[in-house]
């Protein structure tokens, strides 16, 4: 059970949070000038990369999403800042 | 029988029973130890050869004495005997035995141990089929016996805490870890999985700044208490998890156990070490046991295993052993596995066998033969390292040791005393002196091993098992471990790994460090299954939403059922389901059905871009309605797929109320504030979720607007001012009150929307205001009833996760939408463009007979069947007096009109392919 850092709420149980994304990743539009390649790369690629890693995490008690960054294989969380006023 | 405790038997005053036969105790005593005072050397067989078995060791290590326990009438099985305390009127039960440990009827499984080597039931039972053998091969195997009555209530707390310094284990090196935190100011927990503290100071002599040991221990404890400190006896650390959770399951005397989630800033594991078994021929006979056991159960018990013992030992640490059995008047004979043996032991010993199938009568030493009925084994210590490696921590191989240690600290965790290989009280306690001797010798099994020498005692896995996974090639720990069970079970090797793993070094000639472990995960312990789950079971486990009509509708006769997690009334009246189903649907098409749906979402979007955040959300355009008009739509996920469907209602340019199935609201929820915390500018939108503080009671049905009009809610029902997919506010009992007409029966209908606070008397109000209309009480069955006599869709039961909104027919948004909403690049990839997409569509039966839900559309090619779809619901419509059902059929919607075949479970049915709506196409009724 891993502690994560809400910006907003301070450090809770891994149970509240929920993955929603890595970070930086852009949604391709408008659709009519959207390939298939690039469509199907935003559905479904991952990075996951081992190791360090920036991801958008929502914390589900409060209801707000926030930058993470944490370390795939240490499980060291690195830093959490909010989406906005952030370089998120 | 004769005692084997030392001094009075005054104190043994608890009475049990062991296999049947009556015994007493004492009430410092776990059923191991009043079992051995007794004199009881068998307590159970073996899991495979049914071999007789006695108790081996003290603690969470004992392999053999696994016992089921009657206690008030309750049975829980597979106990050990070791770490249970004795409690006056047990009633305790070998296991693996029938009928009793003592005269195992299957003993005789043992004279065909050579037929019956590892994997032998793999290889054995394959032809024709395992499952022919399967259950005489169960009924067998297996341990204690499940008593189905034991059912124990769901009453096991769970506990989370946190602390600066966690400390593992209340021996000495774990009292002095918790001393020295707790004068550094340090909010500290020390949990010691034993009654006592005092770890080997209980049961080994020592002198600690001048006083006895013990004193010392128990000194410091109080000390820690005293400071505030928390200090929990019988408390077992079982798991560490990722950042320094621990999980402790705490036995708390007349209460239920407890969890406890501890976040600790330090970790001290103090866990100690286990001593291991030595290998030699018959080494698993009742009556030999581990030398470190024999030490407790005489210091903590009074209890002497035996009076003529021989002690087989490879170190120095089994003199103290001997000695202390000597005091209490046995006569030892030391066989000293080591050439360098001390005065007065037999050095170079060979355990050549062991005399004596139920206790042993006599040890073969070196060629000579000892009368003896106790035969002890040190075979040196294995740290307890478990929780060090469920961190992650590596181990490296200390040979001066002969035992595998904590190769480096994990920041946060530390591990000290025996646990790292730190046998001597000095070296533990840090004050320098004399090192207590150790000196071992490790004798490791050898590949020309004679006899039947048992590694694990638990799983019946001997030194010609590994060699016959050697052989086979399963040489890796891991696949030795599955191919043989060694170190599997309740006792996960505790006592067997260290030596199975030397074993198979030894086989393939590889280093110890080169063979290295198993992988070690939590529990350390088995830990009951209800300490786990805590309150979370039965009607906890996933808990249900609850109507606040619920006790209305209860006095009204509902019969509940739970519909996307809440608990709702299916029909009203009587158990016959479907009878009252139909008189319910009967009604609502005639006169007026009363139906609570409180449940529907009710979801404001508010703010200057609260339009442009519903219509991404939507897959239909919402922003464009007029104030005080509603919306039916779908919403998409991302890959083009209905994720629900809805009605929205706007109220003004920067209100809206979007309204989703029952059991959608929470994900509906999220998805909006994910997009609006992602893609908008989260000062210019709100989310928020206002399903419960209201209730909707809808009336539909030909007499809904005369009982709405009689409610008086100052709201002008006339066509005009309010038609179908509109909504005004009014008033009800001087609270606000939204009449919405959307309509799920296909008739008229109204929602009446208030405050929680009024549900109650708006229903009093309605079902006064339907008495002269014939008005019913509607269950949800009658309402899905309704809706599938217009096809209307239910996501979710008529969609499945490939489902478009073009299967549905609904085309349009994704043909004339200009911007973007959620999933609309999906709904133009190949995949989603193909010809021969499943479409939603009705099935005409013929004849009377119901399609069951699931049956399958087929045609045939090349003479073989293939699914061309499904049936996605079923019923039998009241109104049109002829069974409807609705489906999702390959290219459904170009093939209306034919007929196809439908086949379910061998049986055969054929239907027409309809339009889903075989009620009312033009939709009169919506306004009659």
């Amino acid at each position: 059970m891993q502690l994560f850092s809400c910006p907003f709420c301070g450090p809770r149980d891994e149970t509240e949070f929920l993955f929603a994304a890595e970070a930086g990743k852009v949604r391709p539009e408008p659709a009519p000038e959207v390939s298939a390649a690039d469509w199907s790369k935003y559905l479904h690629r991952v990075s996951n990369p081992r190791g360090a890693t920036r991801e958008i995490w929502v914390h589900q008690t409060c209801g707000e999403y926030f930058l993470m960054e944490r370390n795939t294989v240490s499980h060291v969380v690195a830093n959490t800042q909010p989406l906005r006023g952030g370089e998120a | 029988m004769t005692s084997h405790r030392i001094g009075s038997i005054a104190s043994e005053t608890l009475r049990f029973t062991f296999d049947g036969t009556r015994y007493h105790g004492r009430a410092d005593d776990t059923i191991a130890s009043a079992l051995l005072a007794n004199g009881v050397r068998v307590v159970g067989r073996s899991f495979k050869y049914h071999r007789p078995r006695g108790i081996m060791g003290y603690g969470v290590e004992e392999p053999n004495a696994l016992v089921d326990v009657t206690l008030n009438g309750v049975t829980t099985p597979n106990l050990r005997a070791t770490t249970e305390q004795l409690v006056d009127g047990m009633a305790v039960q070998s296991v693996n035995a029938s009928p009793v440990a003592a005269s195992d009827r299957n003993g005789f499984i043992d004279r065909f141990a050579q037929f019956l080597p590892a994997g032998f039931y793999y290889k054995t039972f394959i032809w024709p089929d395992w499952h022919r053998f399967e259950p005489s091969i169960r009924a067998m195997a297996g341990l204690g016996r499940l008593d189905p009555a034991n059912e124990p209530p769901a009453n096991n707390p769970q506990i989370a805490a946190f602390c600066d310094v966690l400390v593992i284990g209340g021996g000495p090196a774990g009292l002095r870890a918790a001393d020295q935190a707790s004068k550094a100011g340090k909010s500290v927990m020390l949990v010691e999985d034993g009654r006592e503290v005092g770890g080997s100071l209980l049961s080994r002599s020592a002198e600690i700044n001048g006083q006895p040991g013990l004193e010392w221990a128990l000194q410091v404890a109080a000390a820690l208490q005293a400071a505030g400190q928390r200090v929990m006896t019988d408390t077992t650390a079982y798991g560490v998890y990722d950042h320094n959770l621990v999980a402790l399951w705490q036995r708390r005397p007349g209460q239920s156990d407890a969890q406890w989630r501890v976040r600790a800033k330090e970790i001290v594991v103090a866990a100690g070490a286990i001593e291991r078994p030595l290998i030699f021929p018959d080494n698993d006979r009742p009556g030999i046991m581990l030398s470190d056991a024999a030490l407790s159960y005489l210091a903590r018990h009074n209890v002497l295993v035996g009076r003529q013992v021989v002690l087989a030992t490879n170190n120095d640490r089994a003199y103290s052993v001997a000695d202390a059995l000597r005091r209490a008047g046995a006569q030892v004979t030391v066989a000293d596995l080591r050439s360098g043996a001390r005065e007065g032991a037999v050095a170079n010993a060979r355990i050549e066998a062991v005399h004596g199938a139920k206790g042993v009568e006599a040890v073969t030493i070196s060629g000579k033969r000892i009368t003896a009925d106790c035969l002890l084994m040190a075979g040196g210590l294995t740290p307890s390292v478990h929780l060090h490696c469920q961190a992650g921590g590596k181990l490296r191989y200390d040979e001066t040791i002969a035992a595998f240690v904590p190769h480096e600290n994990l920041p946060g965790l530390k591990v000290v005393g025996a646990a790292a290989g730190q046998y001597s009280l000095n070296e533990i306690l840090g004050v320098g002196g004399e090192a207590h001797p150790y000196a071992i010798a490790p004798a490791w099994p050898q590949r020309d091993a004679k006899g039947r020498q048992w590694v694990d005692f638990q799983n019946d896995v001997t030194v010609k098992d590994i060699a016959l996974a050697e052989r086979e090639n399963f040489r890796s720990v891991e696949h030795l471990k599955r191919y043989t069970t060694l170190g599997m079970a309740t006792d996960q090797g505790k006592t067997s790994n260290m030596n199975g793993l030397a074993t198979m070094a030894a086989l393939t000639g590889q280093t110890i460090p080169q063979t290295g472990t198993t992988t070690y995960r939590p529990p350390f312990v088995p830990v009951p299954f209800g300490v786990v789950a805590g309150r979370r079971r039965g009607e906890f486990f996933n808990p249900v939403r609850r109507l606040v009509l619920e006790r209305e509708h209860r006095q009204s006769g509902a019969n509940f059922r739970e519909y996307g997690g809440w608990l709702r009334p299916a029909w009203f009246g009587g158990a016959n389901g479907p009878a009252n189903i139909r008189r319910e649907a009967m009604a609502a098409r005639t006169t007026v059905g009363i139906l609570d749906g409180s449940p529907l979402g009710k979801i404001e979007v508010i703010g200057p871009d609260a339009g442009a955040l519903v219509d991404y959300n939507s897959y239909n355009t919402l922003s464009n309605l007029k104030p005080g008009r509603i919306r039916y739509g779908f919403m998409l996920t991302e890959s083009g797929v209905i994720y629900d469907d809805g009605v929205t209602s706007k109220v003004s340019d920067e209100h809206y109320v979007v309204s989703c199935s029952s059991g959608h609201v929470a994900g509906v929820v999220a998805r909006l504030e994910e997009w609006r915390q992602d893609r908008f500018d989260p000062s210019r939108v709100f989310v928020h979720n206002s399903t419960p503080q209201w209730a909707t009671l809808t009336a539909s049905g030909p007499k809904a607007k005369d009982l709405v009009t009689a409610l008086g809610l100052g709201v002008d029902l006339n066509d005009a001012a309010l038609p179908h997919m509109a909504f005004a506010d009014g008033s009800f009992d001087g609270a606000p009150a939204r009449v919405s007409r959307v309509s799920f029966t296909g008739d008229r209908s109204y929602e009446i929307t208030v405050p929680s606070t009024k549900a109650a008397a708006l229903l009093a109000a309605m079902g006064e205001a339907g008495k002269p209309l014939d008005a019913v009480l509607m269950g949800s069955e009658a309402l899905l009833l309704l809706r599938a006599e217009k096809g209307y869709v239910i996501a979710g039961k008529d969609t499945d996760g490939t489902t478009m909104p073009h299967d549905l027919g609904v085309a349009g948004p994704m043909q004339k939408r200009q911007n973007e909403y959620v999933g609309r690049r999906s709904l133009f990839t190949e995949n989603a463009q193909r010809t021969d997409r499943q479409h939603f569509i009705g099935l005409t039966v013929e004849g009377e007979q119901m399609l069951p839900v699931g049956a399958h559309g087929v045609e045939r090619v090349n003479k073989k069947r293939r699914s061309i779809g499904f049936v996605t619901s079923s019923y039998n419509s009241p109104t049109l007096n002829r069974p409807i059902a609705l489906g999702l059929i390959e290219r459904g919607m170009e093939r209306k009109g034919e007929v196809i075949d439908l086949v379910h479970l061998g049986q055969t049915f054929r239907a027409r392919i309809s339009d889903p709506c075989a009620l009312d196409p033009d939709g009169a009724r919506l306004n009659a």
